[in-house]
């Protein structure tokens, strides 16, 4: 067997490891590739999984709603406008606490209209109460997704997860990986089994019914006590996925970040690119280092404090335009998580990579380039600015 | 051949020569071997006849940039037309070689390379092609050009391991892997260095 495949070859096996019981299946780019492998697996005999094909993507997320609430185990993967769509059902099944796991492969929303990489998507349901785990490459899309049950179904957290991955950049090439067994897999995901469930006729129940004043407040910190505790879960399956895997994930990933004046943050593929840039700059005697961040919500914001309490001038990597005019949303929580600091570093944020615009490893260099003149200058100059984009003829 | 660390790829094409195919081929074979690869064509609006690139890293250590390759050390042209509208040669690293899909010599071609000094290369893919597997499928000739001529694999045993995967990719259909591995070593033979 070869030991090279895409990120959405990838994901698609690991659904095919774990078996579950419900897709709700309905195609878009760039994860169309998921359902389409996967419902191979379906027509071989390979799985037992329920694959229903719906009309839309509200109707994907509305069959593993149901689907969960009923007891069973289910999987979905969109992009883009496809997770815009399900927009309404995303807060749905975050509030009925049902763990349904999604592949998000992230992809610019319209308009224009763009098939290709950016975080506009999944950063739009950043606050919809879903976990959401970021991958940087295929190996990581894969471990990810093997992760996402144990974590979303545990009594504690009780809630949907989201894995993404950066469409075509992740999702579309091939690199080398590293498969479990599928008899490991199946022992560390386990049974989905919940306490409660609408076909349990013992305790009939209703699910999602209309909540008074009275009570959808109590309702509402109850998910964000899950939300907060998912923290520790997160930390308490990675450890246990290492001892599988041999791998080890944290909330976020702090690369050559020991003794680093200059660093950046970032999600996702670019980490990488990024990482090989430092790499270079370290050659050069510069300290710079980078922090990839991996769990998005729960947000690590003290953890991450802790992490650039040392350094000199911070650059954040914003990949999705928020339109808040005051910087986009990975910029916005980590400039609120240093606002504890007593020392803080400077800080700025850059918009890149809209619509597949590619990162270079040059455009990291000289986003250090610029964190240096910071430092020494104390100067953050424009603290919001985009990258790479061409400028308007005058 | 080239000493660096790392083997990096652009295959240059027009939509539906199967130039994303033989990227992933070549990723495919080079992972089975033991190394590191990485195998990714650029997406845009999918149209047939458009031109197209995909790109190829392969290396003894995991390469964790995910960037488009703007500094080749191979470039693979699959349709001659394209030299006339991309500069195919753009970012070409000195020492490194270009290898055209093209009836004609070296010699004859590099008056079109807008002043590419290097290394060319040139195969008559099509004719190859469509006297052994009866079609043009330019993709499979070149595949084996750049093989051969980048040395970023041992020719016999990627000879041995692509045919392994030609049996699971055609397990349908058999009786093409034949032509197939004709193609490629006629292809190794016939490829002109200038």
């Amino acid at each position: 067997m070869s030991n090279c495949f895409s990120g959405n070859e990838a994901v698609a096996y690991a659904m095919k490891q774990i078996n579950p019981d419900v897709m709700g299946a309905f195609p878009i780019t760039p994860s169309t590739e998921i359902p389409e492998y996967f419902a191979q697996y379906v027509a071989n005999g390979e799985v037992n999984t329920e694959y229903v094909t719906v009309e839309s993507e509200h109707s994907s997320m509305s069959v593993c709603i149901a689907a969960e609430a009923a007891g069973a185990r289910s999987v979905c993967a969109t992009s883009s406008c496809g997770l815009a769509l399900m927009y309404e059902m995303l807060y749905v099944a975050a509030s009925c606490r049902l763990p349904i796991t999604l592949a998000c492969v992230t992809r610019a929303l319209s308009g224009p209209i763009n098939i290709n990489n950016d975080h506009s998507d999944s950063m739009g349901a950043r606050d919809t109460g879903w976990i959401q785990i970021y991958a940087e490459n295929n190996q990581e899309a894969y471990d990810n997704f093997i992760m996402a049950m144990p974590i979303g179904e545990t009594a504690s957290v009780r809630l949907p997860v989201m894995t993404c991955m950066d469409g075509f950049i992740t999702s579309h090439a091939v690199e080398n990986i590293e498969f479990l067994d599928t008899e490991v897999v199946r022992k560390f995901v386990g049974e989905y089994n919940p306490e409660n469930y609408l076909l349990k006729k013992e305790n009939p129940l209703a699910v999602g019914p209309y909540d008074i004043s009275a009570y959808y407040m109590e309702h509402k910190v109850l998910e964000a006590e899950a939300m907060k505790a998912a923290k520790a879960r997160i930390l308490e399956v990675a450890d246990e996925f290492a001892k599988i895997s041999g791998r080890h994930y944290g909330l976020f990933e702090e690369y050559r970040m020991e003794d680093a004046e200059l660093a950046m943050v970032l999600i996702g593929s670019s980490a990488g690119t990024a990482k090989a840039a430092v790499d270079q700059l370290r050659e050069q005697g510069v300290k710079a280092g980078l922090i990839k961040v991996r769990v998005f919500r729960p947000f690590p914001g003290e953890e991450l404090a802790q992490a650039l309490s040392k350094t000199k001038a911070v650059a954040v990597m914003d990949k999705s335009e928020g339109f808040s005019a005051n910087g986009g949303p990975l910029f916005a929580e980590t400039r609120s998580a240093l606002y504890d600091l007593k020392q803080r570093p400077h800080l700025i944020d850059i918009v890149f990579g809209l619509g597949g615009r590619d990162l270079k490893t040059e455009d990291v260099e000289n986003i250090f380039a610029r964190l240096a003149d910071i430092a020494a200058t104390g100067e953050t100059g424009p603290v919001y600015t985009h990258l790479g984009q061409r400028q308007r003829r005058k | 051949m080239l000493t660096n660390d790392m083997v990096e790829i652009r295959w240059h094409g027009r939509g539906g020569q199967g130039a994303k195919m033989a990227c992933m081929l070549l990723a495919e074979v080079a992972g089975l071997e033991g190394k590191f690869v990485q195998g990714f064509p650029e997406y845009g609006p999918e149209r047939m006849g458009a031109p197209i690139t995909a790109y190829n890293r392969i290396s003894d250590k995991r390469c964790s940039i995910h960037s488009n390759i703007y500094y080749p050390d191979y470039v693979v042209v699959l349709d001659e037309t394209l030299l006339d509208s991309v500069d195919v040669c753009e970012g070409l690293k000195e020492g490194g070689a270009i290898i055209i899909n093209t009836p004609g010599s070296p010699g004859q071609v590099r008056a079109k390379l807008r002043g590419w000094a290097g290394k060319v290369c040139t195969i008559d893919g099509r004719r190859i092609s469509e006297e052994i597997l009866g079609r043009n499928f330019p993709n499979t000739p070149l595949l084996a050009a750049v093989v051969k001529i980048s040395g970023a694999l041992a020719v016999d045993r990627f000879l041995a391991d692509i045919e392994e995967s030609f049996k699971h990719k055609f397990a349908a259909k058999p009786q093409v892997i034949e032509g197939n591995m004709a193609t490629l070593k006629k292809s190794m033979e016939e490829v002109q260095v200038g």
